[in-house]
């Protein structure tokens, strides 16, 4: 049963023949997956980074802006921005999901990967804004996989230096009211802007990704930590945000707010970068932020309920290790609570995908059918709408409509590949202990295996883990 | 509308390639076949009911058909045997000379698994394990011909073991989401027997459908009904009529394991029987004048068990009905050993004997319709089947 559980719920699902390799020491098999640093897989390493896209996209617009100038003195019709867009940002989006599920599919690292999901969404930006569709990928590629299995400090702060999540929460232009910038604006300006912080960033980082809503911030704290954000920009933007490596993180001095601000009731002494390092060096090791972190972790891998002993312990190996994230994962995996129930969690359609990849040992081939497929089941790629990410229980994705759709999609995968496998076997070898009786008479009984597969994807047991 | 493309998009990347380009070409022979394989196990005794055997409604009680001239009766073929009241288009194949029946007849398959039995029905041998291609792929490689384009054609977004081997076939099937059909629907029911809330979740999931549909809001998800076989019929008729098409395609039609309530003259068979015939009529409509040289087969892995089970159904059998029909076929006759229906001449006390080996069918047709010696198919195609002869005069023109 723990095997089970490793490969199913820790893991993205049993291939055939992943039960029995994994066989007794499976928590061994667990923790070797996140034992320090890994190398790239391949087809992530070969995508092109987000700066390149980012620079492309960025040249793209000024050149549009200022044919759009021309074409409108010349009284013609202004060139299709759209169209020029959608050249760039597709194929972008579409090579970075179609990596991901390629991985994810043939991962001998399953563990690892999971992980690398469970941080994108809690760090998520959301593709669905156009300055965000090239990059969601990125995010997860350049700031979260080099820390999965590192401490938690540097994957907050290569993610919260990331263009993805600056310009996703809006922080390039934030500028602090008393900066350089700002009293040029008021001197010369003709007064219709006034040169203010855009909270968005410095709330989130507080509120989603340290220490939680219930975290013990103020009003006063999230302006401080915003105007101690200021600066915190993307090079090669539009007027006066083109300075500095076009698609990089920068610092703009001349935007920073100066001087010393209280956060958490801690003061920050100016010292223009330094200063957010130091404020999200400290919320990184914060108490809050341990819970947090604990309570979304066990969330995602014991229960929807996660189990208060277990949340402690979590919490408790995060501050003892500073945050070292292998260190949390290792009382996550020798939690007593998380080997309990076999079918403890609710797949996602995104779980529900992969699995039933791994299950037949393929790889997605064509990007539209997995964008599509993922889109249909009601969890589109890199695309959860909100900073807050994808719901992460039972009820976020239960709902009859979500069932319905996962049993036309299943439909359509035991037509395509009903006929190469042999469904009953198939059931016990990527089910194990957890088949019941019940199912795998049903399994058994299909009238045909196309039929077969379609009934042991959509079994309880495989829609949950 | 948006959620139809929007479907059209989805489906599984599974294993699907792109579709090799639809290029034919030319071959000694200008016949053409079609295979129609039945998975799930055709009742016989419902699709071809001998009403003239006096053990008939005995036995079959009250699934038994009415005999011809009754109401709802059977259509009658020759005195004894009758057919279904829903195969009026095979009935009047039939009094063209156009359709020859079988009955009694099986694979060398005993047991009663749909896989294995469909395995072995499809790859010619003598157990599922036996081959890992077709008989019908293997018979495409004894075609002479002049180039490597495709002779053989699935309709369907898969091959089925049937034509898979070495000789390069192609398969086609209309783009979009196949629909659920209602008999998958009922075994994930029984699937979430007891899991509340997934079966409570199915139950608004359908409930939501249902309404969706009366309510004319054109959002039928192609769910609940059943997968017709009708467009995939007239397509192969289509595809096998062109001039430079392939000459051996197959069908595949699901729905037919009627473990309950299956029904009698009406009902879940009836209509899936009703949807059979009308699929043949377009595929030999399609055809158009290339039906005189077209012989298409229909056959399941096996029959339903001759008495009546505790839910209105039968139960998985051995011995089974099947259909040769086409221009070419030298049909208007039921071709049987009858063994008969009383206790003792059934199999294993529960089925229809089986007295005819399906693999004498299959060498009849491909010997004489599709010119390959009986050597060849002892040897390659139905390897290891020596002693069993290629059944003769199935075609006209033998």
């Amino acid at each position: 049963m723990e095997t089970v559980i490793a490969a199913n719920r820790f893991g993205l699902g049993a291939r055939p023949g992943d039960l029995p390799a994994i066989g007794n020491d499976y928590q061994g098999w667990l923790l070797a997956q996140v034992d320090g640093p890994a190398a790239l897989p391949r087809i992530i390493a070969d995508l092109p980074p987000s700066a390149d896209v980012l620079a492309e996209f960025q040249s793209m617009r000024q050149d549009m802006m200022k044919q759009r100038q021309t074409a409108a003195a010349a009284d013609k019709p202004s060139p299709d921005v759209v169209n020029k867009a959608r050249n760039i940002l597709g194929p972008a989006y579409r090579d970075q999901l179609m990596a991901r599920y390629t991985v994810a599919a043939g991962t001998e690292q399953p563990f690892r990967e999971r992980l690398v999901h469970f941080w994108s969404n809690h760090f998520a930006v959301s593709a669905d804004k156009p300055t965000v569709t090239a990059l969601a990928g990125g995010l997860e590629n350049e700031a979260i996989r080099p820390h999965v299995s590192g401490y938690f400090a540097d994957m907050l702060l290569a993610v919260e230096q990331h263009p993805a999540m600056l310009l996703y929460l809006d922080n390039q232009a934030s500028i602090g009211p008393n900066s350089k910038a700002a009293q040029r604006m008021q001197r010369f300006g003709r007064g219709r802007r006034k040169a203010d912080i855009n909270e968005n960033l410095g709330r989130e980082i507080l509120e989603l990704h340290t220490l939680g809503v219930d975290g013990g911030y103020s009003q006063a704290d999230v302006t401080n930590f915003s105007k101690v954000l200021t600066g915190w920009s993307v090079g090669g933007g539009p007027g006066r945000l083109r300075q500095g490596q076009p698609g990089q993180f920068v610092f703009r001095s001349v935007i920073h707010e100066p001087g010393k601000q209280t956060v958490l009731a801690k003061a920050y002494k100016e010292n223009g970068i330094r200063q957010g390092e130091a404020v999200l060096h400290d919320l990184a090791r914060h108490p809050a932020t341990a819970r947090h972190l604990a309570t979304k972790l066990a969330r995602h891998f014991i229960a929807d309920e996660p189990p208060a002993t277990a949340v402690d312990r979590l919490a408790s190996a995060y501050l003892k290790s500073d945050g070292y994230l292998p260190a949390v994962y290792a009382a996550l995996v020798e939690s007593p609570e998380a080997w309990d129930n076999i079918l403890a969690k609710y797949k996602t359609p995104s779980d529900f995908v992969i699995s039933s990849l791994r299950a037949l040992s393929v790889t997605p081939d064509q990007p539209q059918q997995l964008i599509g497929s993922l889109m249909l089941m009601g969890q589109p790629g890199y695309r959860p709408g909100s900073p807050a990410g994808w719901g992460d229980t039972a009820a976020d994705w239960d709902g009859a409509d979500g069932l319905m759709k996962r049993i036309e999609w299943a439909t359509a995968v035991g037509y395509r590949a009903g006929n190469f496998v042999d469904p009953p076997r198939l059931a016990e070898n990527v089910l194990g202990s957890a088949l019941s009786e019940h199912s795998g008479t049903w399994i058994r009984r299909a009238e045909t295996r196309a039929q077969g597969l379609t009934l042991l994807l959509v079994s309880p047991e495989f829609q949950r883990r | 509308m948006q959620r139809r493309r929007f479907l059209q998009a989805t489906g599984s990347g599974l294993l699907l390639s792109a579709l090799p380009g639809l290029s034919f070409a030319r071959v000694a022979t200008d016949a053409r076949l079609v295979f129609v394989i039945l998975r799930g196990g055709l009742d016989g005794l419902a699709a071809v009911p001998p009403y003239g055997d006096a053990n008939y409604a005995r036995q079959r009680g009250s699934l038994a058909l009415g005999s011809p001239g009754a109401a709802n009766g059977a259509l009658d073929l020759d005195g004894f045997f009758g057919l279904h009241p829903s195969l009026t288009g095979l009935h009047s194949r039939f009094n063209q000379n156009e359709l020859l029946v079988l009955h009694a007849v099986a694979t060398p398959y005993r047991e009663r698994s749909h896989f294995d039995g469909q395995d072995v029905l499809e790859n010619g041998g003598t157990d599922a394990a036996a081959f890992r291609d077709g008989w019908l792929n293997r018979a495409l490689a004894e075609l002479p011909r002049t180039d490597d384009s495709q002779l053989g054609i699935a309709l369907g977004s898969t091959v089925p073991l049937a034509l898979r081997g070495s000789a390069s076939v192609t398969s086609w099937a209309p783009s979009g989401m196949p629909n659920v059909n209602g008999d998958t629907l009922a075994r994930i029911a029984m699937l979430y027997e007891s899991d509340e809330l997934l079966s409570t979740r199915l139950e608004q999931g359908l409930a939501a459908d249902a309404l969706a549909d009366s309510g004319g809001m054109s959002m039928s998800r192609g769910r609940g009904g059943r997968q017709s076989l009708q467009p995939l019929a007239r397509a192969a008729g289509n595809f096998l009529a062109a001039e430079k098409g392939p000459r051996i395609a197959m069908l595949e039609a699901t729905g037919w394991d009627t473990h309950a309530n299956q029904g009698v003259a009406t009902g879940g068979l009836a209509n899936r029987l009703w949807d059979l015939d009308r699929s043949l009529e377009l595929l030999a409509n399609s055809l158009g004048p290339i039906w005189q040289n077209t012989v298409v087969i229909v056959a399941t892995e096996f029959g339903r068990t001759v008495a009546v089970n505790g839910t209105r159904g039968t139960d998985h059998g051995t011995g089974a009905a099947a259909f040769l029909l086409g221009g070419a076929v030298n049909g208007g006759r039921v071709l049987s050993d009858w063994p008969g229906l009383a206790p003792s001449q059934l199999y294993q006390g529960r089925d229809l004997r089986p007295t005819i080996d399906m693999r004498q069918i299959f060498k009849g047709v491909l010997r004489d319709h599709i010119s390959i010696a009986e050597r060849q198919l002892s040897a390659r195609v139905f390897p290891g089947s020596n002693g069993i002869a290629a059944r003769p005069g199935l075609t006209r023109n033998a």
